[in-house]
């Protein structure tokens, strides 16, 4: 494991961290906003709706002759379908009957049910490559191949060139939606491109992380990020570090005990980190809160005596 | 072998399974919370795998209490989340059920000795397949005690649930609703909303863990709030929410597993898609119909 | 808390020392006040005064951080069928599938008690409740289809329903037409002369000295209580609202 994180491996598992570790810079900064913004559910839904995507292109591939397991077309079918998802979720809200998270929840359940089917022809089929694909359901970086690391890091670079030109308009919409849209920003535009990185983001974290728990990553550093500052700016930077760090540490651990999935390591490294913010966060810490909160107590029982 | 030996135990479970969350999910569904189905569903992970590497056997009752002991700590520790680090209850909700099913995972893969067999693939995706009944020779095999004996302890466990939360709801049924209308007027006349709230938070972790048999953690959601969202769709009293999301549990239920095994092999085909995937698949084309008829209707 | 004579009627409620927090601000600090055992009394003072606060905390339904409250002597547990709460309309799900007279059939639920479906006759109180705010003809109408007045005076027809004996309003007249003005006001009228005590938190200033008999000036602290003709002094109202007030 040591030898994992100083990157002294070998070559290729150079290139598997450094890929995982673009994907945490970017699952950590475009978090910030997502938490932020409350799209958290959603994320989940889109994550989860590129499982029939995935395994649809890789039926597709083996028909069309092509490579069914090529990373990039994998992710491209999955994107397609995740974006189908949040529109049904979308059009599903629509006219008020059923609220947003239920819709959502629709859209999540029913896009993994209909991947899981399309999942079990693929397993019924007798070709190789399968094992490729349940391994974007968990994540599985031991094995992975330099071609997928480049891939990883190639989208999760995007996300942050993406993130970078829209920093100031996102901020702005963040920290006072009203006013952003007075001001004339296109807010919906805006929400459209949030949505947009966050999905780059998922795909860039399904050869790691898995679809199932790379929503983790995207709200979980930034929470801790959050505890510990609220200037935006300092927020962005410390969750895409916080990011970057859960999962460089998590697949060093991960190839060290090759039993656990990698995507459930780097979610519990996550968490662990956000525990220590929260306990000891000077302002919004844990410790701090009960401290404050026995005076306030200790002087609300004075005052009425 | 017979359709009562292979195909009749995943048919009732998927139905009893959608039924017994379809139901509760009204309850949620009413009151904006399917996200908490979400979290349910992942965070009883670890308390299922923890109360089988204690006690080295698929017994429902340590199952059971495992289950809903994890789903208790959740909402503890969303509560301590959103009030201590200020967080949104959505936010807090993610961070705790990923977190729980990560160490549900983590312990499923690397429990000591993986003492029972419960794999990671079933975990996802249910083990419908697996619900066999051997001792079965045909649909006489219904009225026979020693051939019932034999039923596998998922399926009546599942069964057990499936009567069971109705019976809630008959039981209090308008002390529901007034819950999920109103919990501070119900804490105002006396009817307990804390109470019941953590009674519902147990029966849905016990639904969750009966539907894990079925259709697995992630797909228990589609039972919680497909069978509610179609009701919704077309219904405009509770009364009529709640006896049309039950038919249409039982109707999913069965429509996933007939066309997901026997459709296939009407065919002469001889492999199965995954039952707990159609059942969401058919689940998705209900709520398509019913948005659909919504609409229709003005 | 000190004995009262037994010849005097007891308050209606009774708060000493309340203090309420909401995460580490005080948003009510050390109220002690008492309110007269029956009568219109309102609740006045500006943004973020704690008036909603005050109601909720006393009822339960907010943790108070320390202080005692008494509703008629006793607490909340021992006297529920004499209290009667409206909450905000803004506070209720008016999407739930309900009709009017399921909504006011609630008041009624206590008198059934745990397990047992509503029988006939508590049915019938709920539609005379609604038939004293005027809305027995929209009683099978959901009640997503009903006006803000119309959903306003069903809340009310349900806190009718429980009989109680106390009432505790939050903004009982908050954005209601006139027709629903008029109806609440004479609601609040037969309760007065029935006996009964009205508390309510009210927003506007302009109306309390002719709708109401007492009133309670509060912004987080007590700043003053007593006959609502003279309360709204510009004194009390600089102390409550800054410089600027006057009735």
């Amino acid at each position: 494991m040591w030898e994992a994180l100083t990157f002294q491996a070998g070559h290729n598992a150079a290139v598997v961290a450094a890929g995982c570790i673009a994907f945490g810079l970017a699952a950590g900064a475009v978090g910030c906003f997502v938490l932020l913004r409350g799209r958290a559910l959603i994320a989940d839904a889109a994550a989860h709706a590129t499982l029939p995507g995935v395994a649809g292109a890789f039926l597709l591939g083996l028909a069309l002759g092509l490579d069914p397991r090529a990373l990039p077309w994998l992710l491209a079918g999955g994107g397609l379908t995740a974006s189908l998802a949040v529109l049904a979720a979308n059009a599903l809200a629509r006219g008020g009957r059923v609220k947003d998270d239920a819709a959502i929840a629709v859209a999540l359940s029913v896009s993994f049910g209909l991947g899981a089917v399309l999942l079990s022809v693929v397993q019924a089929l007798p070709v190789g490559g399968q094992a490729g694909l349940s391994g974007l359901l968990l994540g599985r970086a031991a094995g992975m191949a330099e071609a997928d690391a480049w891939t990883m890091a190639a989208v999760a670079l995007v996300a942050l060139a993406v993130l970078g030109a829209l920093l100031r308009p996102l901020s702005a919409l963040l920290f006072d939606p009203l006013q952003a849209s007075l001001a004339g920003l296109p807010v919906k535009a805006l929400d459209v491109a949030l949505l947009g990185l966050m999905l780059l983001v998922v795909l860039a974290g399904l050869p790691a992380v898995g679809l199932v728990l790379v929503v983790a990553l995207l709200i979980v550093p930034a929470a801790a990020a959050r505890l510990l500052t609220a200037r935006l700016p300092a927020m962005a930077a410390l969750s895409a570090g916080f990011g970057a760090g859960s999962a460089h540490l998590g697949v060093a651990i991960s190839a060290a005990a090759p039993g656990a999935p990698t995507g459930a390591v780097i979610v519990l490294v996550a968490v662990a980190v956000f525990a220590l913010a929260l306990l000891a966060s000077p302002r919004r810490g844990l410790v701090a809160a009960l401290r404050r909160r026995a005076a306030l107590l200790a002087a609300a029982r004075a005052a009425a005596r | 072998m017979s359709f009562a030996a292979l195909d009749l135990v995943p048919l009732l479970a998927a139905m009893l399974a959608c039924l017994a969350c379809g139901l509760l999910g009204n309850l949620l569904l009413l009151t904006r919370q399917s996200l908490l189905g979400d979290a349910v569903s992942h965070a009883v992970l670890p308390g299922i795998v923890l109360a089988f590497l204690v006690t080295g056997s698929r017994d429902a009752a340590p199952m059971l209490a495992g289950a809903v002991a994890a789903a208790f700590a959740a909402a503890l520790l969303v509560g301590v989340l959103t009030r201590a680090a200020r967080l949104s209850p959505q936010a807090a909700m993610g961070i705790v059920f990923s977190g729980f099913f990560a160490v549900g995972v983590v312990l499923l893969e690397t429990g000591v000795g993986r003492r029972v067999d419960l794999d990671l693939d079933h975990v996802l995706l249910g083990q419908l397949d697996t619900l066999v009944w051997p001792a079965a020779t045909g649909w006489a095999s219904l009225l026979d005690p020693d051939a019932l004996a034999a039923l596998p302890p998922e399926l009546l466990l599942i069964g057990a649930v499936a009567v069971a939360v109705p019976l809630l709801f008959a039981a209090l049924w308008k002390e529901l609703r007034l819950l999920a209308f109103d919990p501070d007027f119900a804490a105002v006349t006396g009817f307990a909303p804390r109470a019941l709230s953590a009674l519902l938070l147990a029966a849905l972790a016990v639904a969750c863990v009966a539907a894990f048999w079925a259709v697995g953690a992630i797909l228990t959601l589609a039972a919680l709030v497909v069978p509610p969202v179609v009701a919704r769709l077309l219904t405009r009293s509770y009364r009529a929410q709640v006896l049309v999301s039950a038919i249409v549990a039982l109707v999913m239920g069965a429509g996933g597993v007939l066309l997901a095994g026997v459709l296939p092999a009407a065919l002469g085909q001889d492999w199965a898609v995954s039952g707990a995937g159609m059942v969401a698949v058919v689940g998705g084309v209900l709520v398509l119909a019913a948005r659909l008829a919504a609409r229709e209707s003005g | 808390m000190s004995p009262v004579p037994v010849a005097l009627p007891l308050p209606a409620l009774s708060l000493r020392g309340l203090s309420v927090a909401y995460r580490t601000d005080a948003v009510l600090w050390n109220v002690t006040w008492n309110s007269p055992p029956a009568g219109l009394v309102a609740i006045v003072g500006p943004n973020g005064a704690g008036k909603s606060t005050l109601l909720k905390a006393a009822l339960g339904l907010i943790p108070r951080l320390a202080g005692e409250v008494r509703f008629f002597g006793a607490p909340l547990a021992a006297v529920r069928r004499r209290v009667g709460y409206l909450p905000q309309r803004a506070a209720v799900e008016w999407d739930f599938p309900a009709t009017a007279l399921d909504v006011a059939a609630m008041g009624r639920y206590p008198r059934a008690g745990w397990f047992r479906p509503l029988p006939r006759a508590e049915r019938e109180a709920a539609l005379a409740a609604l038939a004293e705010v005027g809305m027995q003809d929209v009683a099978h109408r959901p009640i997503g289809e009903l006006s803000g007045g119309q959903q306003q005076r069903v809340l009310l027809a349900r806190t009718l329903a429980q009989e109680p004996d106390l009432f505790l309003m939050d903004e009982p007249f908050a954005g209601v037409d006139a027709a629903t003005e008029e109806a609440i006001v004479g609601v609040l009228q037969r309760l007065a002369a029935a006996g009964r005590c009205v508390i309510a938190v009210h927003h506007d200033l302009s109306t309390v000295p002719r709708a109401f008999d007492h009133a309670l000036l509060l912004n987080r602290e007590v700043i003053a209580s007593g006959p609502a003709a003279t309360l709204l002094s510009p004194e009390n109202l600089a102390r409550a609202y800054g410089r600027r007030m006057s009735a």
